[in-house]
């Protein structure tokens, strides 16, 4: 590329020739660590989830990055125990001229201040982007706040929800910032669903998304999760004794903390118990288990407080700020997110269509629903890892398919852990930017 | 003053003695059964150790400590971190610090804690003399680290357990036995104070104590970066009450 550009700018040849010579002699190393190595540290695809990417691997995203958090009043009238949800919460972080904006959807259960957002906050802030990070449709801000119907993962359903709140949040800032472009990306679940945000901009065509981004989705929700709730096969007992688990793990780590001279429970900590192998491997991803399971549990409670169901909460309750909620948080700890599909999701979309069969919904919560759209879509793009374990066997090759050129795959870092990883944010930013500049 | 922790915390248990204080069932005899309920699980181990039998109470504190985050506190350290330089904000906070290492210090004697009491006497004295009267920290510079003792851990290494947890107002959460180290470790200073009267001869010492225990009070909240109901998650009191109970449990590893 580099000698093209410098002939096509007219330098004589010979110069040309004595500079390829000069690069030959000190570019492999780079050229190399572009191409063949790439030099993420953990190899390990548990390991690389829990970790993430050490400090010193991460871009310098040096400066301040002005973050304000933000409300969307919302008239719902809320339940007595959602007391201080005082609307939907979002955050920005906007330039002071002209630029792109781009929105950022969090994976399941996340917040819109969750720390992968941040990570991207800031990276895309320095990249020069105006930037507005939202709750997923599964947290259950999005939950009490947004969704139409409260019941969180019908992503075409979900898609619409956060479109109006994009919409909504568009039109009180658009005399704040100016801007030059949209853009869209979004990680994890929140990736899958900027797919079906994408589709239905093109039928509503208020943002003309240049670019949208899906980092690490899932291909189908369904399949992603029977993978996560599957490493809680694994652990003694299974998921019934997710407690036991957790606290035997707890104790292996509280041991561990007890002998070394940690300063605090930090990514030096977690490294060092890494390298000493603390964990078995089953246990990491058991944790990884436990900790969707926790995301899952606000969502179950906060879907079924609102609905009335009778899911989890007795269906004729009003819940009050004083009343208990251990036992509810129990209950909804152990009810895993297929649970929640097979017992609650189901029955509820069937209640609404009667003759809707389970199949048909399986659709709905996945990308297959939309892949003639994504095939033919030139604006969005996929960055996953190959040893991403949402996906289910089949599911990587079915995304080279769809996407083609336009899917990028690292060979690993589990699912995210390199997302803030040097090369992954620079072909991030490189890859929305190719369509600015 | 001083001695406000100290009346708060007794104003706190009468409140509780009197009151009723359990929180409302999660299933009433007339309710519907929900679909899954607790006893379904009863068969794995529990996660939080903590014992708490007055969480109705502990609801309202907490309910009460957002409010008052809200209308009062957070407005005026907001405030504070605008007008306050960062580094005159360091200073108080050094300043309070350095108040700090006495309560450090008795307890490590307390616990027969002979070198850390020791390194906290000299930090003291470094940083009371060289760090002018403690605006400075030149003895973390010097490479003593800081400790952190207070009568709650004294209490725990004579073999007293936790007590029920306790969320307090503006001190939020504790244990029975934590709240019970602030009213002792309150008491003492608020006595030492007394007994060295550094403020007596001004003609307003109260004035000056009041300020004092309220700038303590906004530099406290300000080096504090947890809010209330900030997770938006719908369990964040239990998250809260275990997490407390798990950090406080790895500081006395240390």
């Amino acid at each position: 590329m580099q000698a093209v550009k410098i002939e096509r700018n007219g330098l004589p040849v010979k110069i040309v020739k004595a500079m390829h010579i000069v690069f030959l002699l000190l570019m492999p190393a780079f050229a190399w660590a572009d191409d063949a190595v790439y030099r993420y540290p953990i190899d390990d695809s548990y390991a690389a989830t829990i970790l993430g990417t050490p400090q010193q691997l991460r871009p310098d995203t040096g400066g301040e990055v002005p973050v304000k958090s933000m409300v969307l009043e919302t008239d719902r009238k809320k339940p007595e125990i959602f007391f201080y949800d005082r609307g939907l919460r979002y955050t920005v972080a906007f330039q002071d001229r002209k630029a792109p904006l781009i929105f950022l959807i969090a994976g399941t259960g996340g917040s819109s201040r969750s720390a992968k957002i941040g990570a991207l906050m800031a990276n895309l802030y320095h990249a020069g982007f105006h930037v507005i990070a939202l709750p997923s449709p599964t947290s259950s801000n999005f939950i009490i706040n947004a969704s139409t119907s409260h019941v969180p993962g019908n992503l075409t359903e979900d898609a619409a929800d956060l479109y109006q709140v994009m919409e909504q949040i568009w039109s009180v800032s658009r005399e704040r910032v100016e801007v030059s472009g949209f853009f869209l990306a979004g990680y994890s679940l929140g990736g899958t669903e900027a797919a079906f945000v994408a589709r239905l901009d093109e039928e509503r065509q208020l943002f003309n998304f240049r670019r949208v981004l899906m980092l690490n989705p899932a291909v189908s929700l369904y399949n992603s999760v029977s993978k996560i709730e599957g490493l809680l096969d694994h652990i003694p007992g299974g998921p019934r004794r997710i407690g036991a688990f957790y606290n035997r793990v707890m104790a292996k780590s509280t041991e561990f903390y007890r002998k070394g001279d940690f300063v605090a429970i930090d990514d030096d900590f977690l490294f060092a118990a890494y390298q000493a192998h603390i964990l078995e491997r089953d246990e990491a991803g058991g944790m990884i288990a436990v900790s969707f399971r926790i995301s899952s549990a606000g969502m179950i409670f906060a879907s079924d407080v609102m609905t009335h169901a009778g899911y989890v909460v007795p269906k004729n309750r009003e819940l009050n700020n004083d009343d208990s909620t251990e036992d509810y948080f129990w209950t909804s700890l152990h009810l895993s997110f297929l649970d929640y599909f097979n017992e609650y999701f189901v029955p509820y979309f069937q209640s609404r269509q009667p003759g809707l069969t389970r199949e048909k919904l399986l659709e709905t919560v996945s990308l297959e629903r939309i892949e003639s759209y994504l095939a033919s879509s030139a604006k969005t793009e996929v960055i996953t890892n190959e040893d991403d374990f949402i996906l289910a066997p089949g599911e990587l090759d079915y995304l080279r398919r769809v996407f083609g050129p336009r899917l990028k795959v690292y060979p690993c870092g589990g699912h995210l852990g390199n997302l803030e990883y040097r090369d992954n944010m620079a072909f991030l930013i490189d890859t929305l930017r190719s369509s600015i500049w | 003053m001083l001695s406000n922790a100290i009346k708060l915390i007794y104003t706190t248990v009468l409140v509780l003695l009197i009151s009723g204080c359990s929180a409302g069932r999660a299933y009433r005899p007339d309710d519907v059964p929900p679909m899954h309920a607790v006893g379904e699980f009863s068969d794995d181990e529990n996660v939080s150790r903590t014992r708490d039998p007055w969480e109705g109470f502990n609801r309202s504190m907490y309910k009460f400590n957002y409010e008052a985050d809200r209308f009062v506190l957070l407005p005026v350290v907001a405030g504070y971190e605008t007008v306050v330089p960062r580094f005159a904000r360091t200073g108080v906070s050094n300043f309070f610090a350095n108040i700090g290492e006495v309560r450090t210090f008795y307890n490590c004697i307390l616990q027969a804690k002979g070198k850390k009491s020791l390194v906290t006497f000299g930090r003291f004295l470094t940083n009371s003399i060289i760090g002018i009267g403690g605006l400075f920290d030149p003895a973390t510079v010097f490479g003593w680290r800081r400790e952190n003792e207070d009568f709650d851990h004294t209490l725990e290494t004579w073999g007293a357990g936790t007590g029920p947890y306790l969320v307090l107002p503006i001190f939020g959460p504790n244990t029975a036995r934590s709240a019970g180290g602030l009213v002792v470790d309150s008491g003492v200073r608020w006595a030492l104070m007394n007994a060295i009267d550094p403020f007596g001869g001004t003609g307003a010492r109260t004035g000056i104590e009041m300020g004092a225990t309220a700038l303590e009070t906004v530099d406290l909240r300000h080096r504090e970066s947890f809010r209330y109901y900030d997770s938006d998650y719908p369990f964040e009191y239990n998250m809260v009450r275990y997490i407390v109970s798990e950090r406080r449990e790895l500081k006395t590893i240390r």
